[in-house]
């Protein structure tokens, strides 16, 4: 593929896409694995997949049912007490099979599920991008506030229940942004590739770093980069920008030996 | 109520999906160390999360004083692995970091991932001793602290002002006794 498509004004919207849930998945990330529940942005994703292909025969927006059928499952992965990756996993394999099975039999069921469980980046619109800045715009603001409140819920499970203080504000609005950063992640970038930049760059900031904010701002620094690289390989290469991403990441994961040497 | 009556139980059962613990009567007043014995699965924990509201209440009554605050160190205190938070970063979720004794000085800057157990058992002891809570419950917070551990922590719970209270768990008899001011003996629930 030609270099200059990268500044192609026709890839400007996936680029800023991208870039934007890039920044916001690898923040998220940060506290998926604060509160053990990284896979939970992967069982989402699945969910969402699933949801978004139900929604093909009702002529429905494959973001709205995404974001129903995640939020509906994250609603109810809430209400279990003893919730752990476990749970998680179940809801991936029924995520997975639930996408696949809708998918053959709904008309353009294979190729939407087929998109979703890959990735559509360069297919991105400027709604896309809307969300993704919407997204991020509410985690930023919200986050001075919202990351004190995960952190005492982690380390001091029972302080709000024991103090008579409501947890349902921090909870629903940090259900509600991890629903809509897997929702636009596995539109945008696919279910795995999404996942992937959940994880691994958190994965690898927490070894790296000492203090809690320069491993949010590393996790942030390693996704947004791994992203851009990503990006302009799959251009130069004409290769598949999820599997690219992917690969990418997995081969950032050994950064975390660095850690270990410290 | 008194207005020195912090906490009130008043023939509590609490448990789970059953009653574990009760029935329990007992009053804390500010300014008391009280220490909950009894043998291994009588409820002591249970009556701990009772009161934070994590366990369930099967009969009887807590009382609270009003806009009274708690705050409750765990007998395993949460510690995800790989976590690069600080001991500092740990203390101000509390808003406890100011005038840390010597012992606790050296974790302030050091990762909690790389804290021994102790060491990370002896900081959350600390932070809920040095929160400001009105009422503080320790879980056993000896496990696995040296001599010296022990003894700084005797020395906060001791020092704590007139205001506040704490409610202590320990099989460590001698740290009882020598901290608590009142003790009572937990008993299992029987049907």
């Amino acid at each position: 593929m030609d270099g200059l498509m990268l500044f192609d004004p026709l890839f400007r919207v996936p680029l800023l896409t991208g870039l934007v849930l890039a920044m916001a998945l690898a923040l998220l990330g940060a506290y998926l694995r604060l509160r053990d529940e990284w896979l939970a942005a992967f069982a989402l994703s699945h969910v969402a997949a699933a949801g978004g292909v139900l929604g093909l025969p009702l002529g429905l927006p494959v973001v709205l049912t995404g974001v129903l059928a995640a939020g509906t499952t994250a609603l109810v992965l809430g209400l279990i007490r003893t919730i752990s990756n476990n749970h998680y996993a179940w809801t991936i394999l029924f995520g997975w099979a639930a996408a696949l099975v809708l998918a053959a039999n709904t008309r353009q069921g294979s190729v939407v599920t087929e998109s979703l469980l890959r990735g559509q980046l360069y297919f991105s619109s400027i709604w896309h991008l809307a969300g993704a800045v919407l997204l991020l715009g509410i985690l930023l603001l919200s986050l001075p506030w919202l990351s004190r409140r995960l952190m005492i819920s982690r380390f001091f499970p029972d302080y709000y229940q024991g103090n008579r203080i409501p947890v349902w504000p921090h909870r629903l609005l940090y259900g509600a942004l991890v629903v809509g950063a897997a929702v636009l992640g596995t539109v945008a970038m696919g279910a795995v590739p999404a996942f992937a930049m959940f994880f691994v760059p958190p994965w690898i900031a927490f070894v790296l770093c000492h203090g809690w904010r320069s491993a949010v701002y590393c996790s942030v620094l390693i996704g947004v980069a791994a992203y851009l690289l990503s990006f302009v390989l799959a251009m130069q290469l004409d290769q598949p920008f999820g599997p690219v991403l992917v690969l990418v990441l997995a081969a950032l994961a050994p950064l975390r030996l660095l850690g270990y040497l410290r | 109520m008194p207005p020195t009556v912090l906490i009130r139980l008043d023939g509590l059962v609490a448990g789970y999906t059953g009653p574990v613990v009760g029935p329990v009567s007992v009053s804390v007043q500010a300014g008391e160390v009280l220490g909950l014995g009894g043998s291994n699965g009588a409820g002591k924990s249970t009556l701990l999360r009772a009161l934070t509201g994590t366990a369930r209440v099967f009969d009887g009554r807590i009382e609270r004083r009003p806009h009274l605050s708690i705050v409750h160190h765990q007998q395993r205190p949460e510690r995800p692995p790989e976590l690069p938070l600080m001991g500092r970063e740990v203390l101000s979720l509390l808003g406890a970091e100011s005038d840390p004794p010597a012992l606790i000085r050296p974790l302030l800057d050091r990762p909690i991932a790389r804290m021994s157990g102790g060491q990370y058992q002896f900081l959350q002891a600390f932070a809920c001793l040095n929160s400001g809570a009105d009422l503080v419950l320790l879980d056993e917070p000896t496990n696995n602290l040296d001599g010296d551990a022990i003894e700084v922590l005797g020395q906060l719970i001791s020092a704590l002002p007139s205001h506040r209270a704490v409610i202590l768990v320990s099989h460590e008899q001698a740290f009882l006794e020598a901290h608590c001011h009142r003790r009572l003996d937990v008993q299992p629930w029987m049907a």
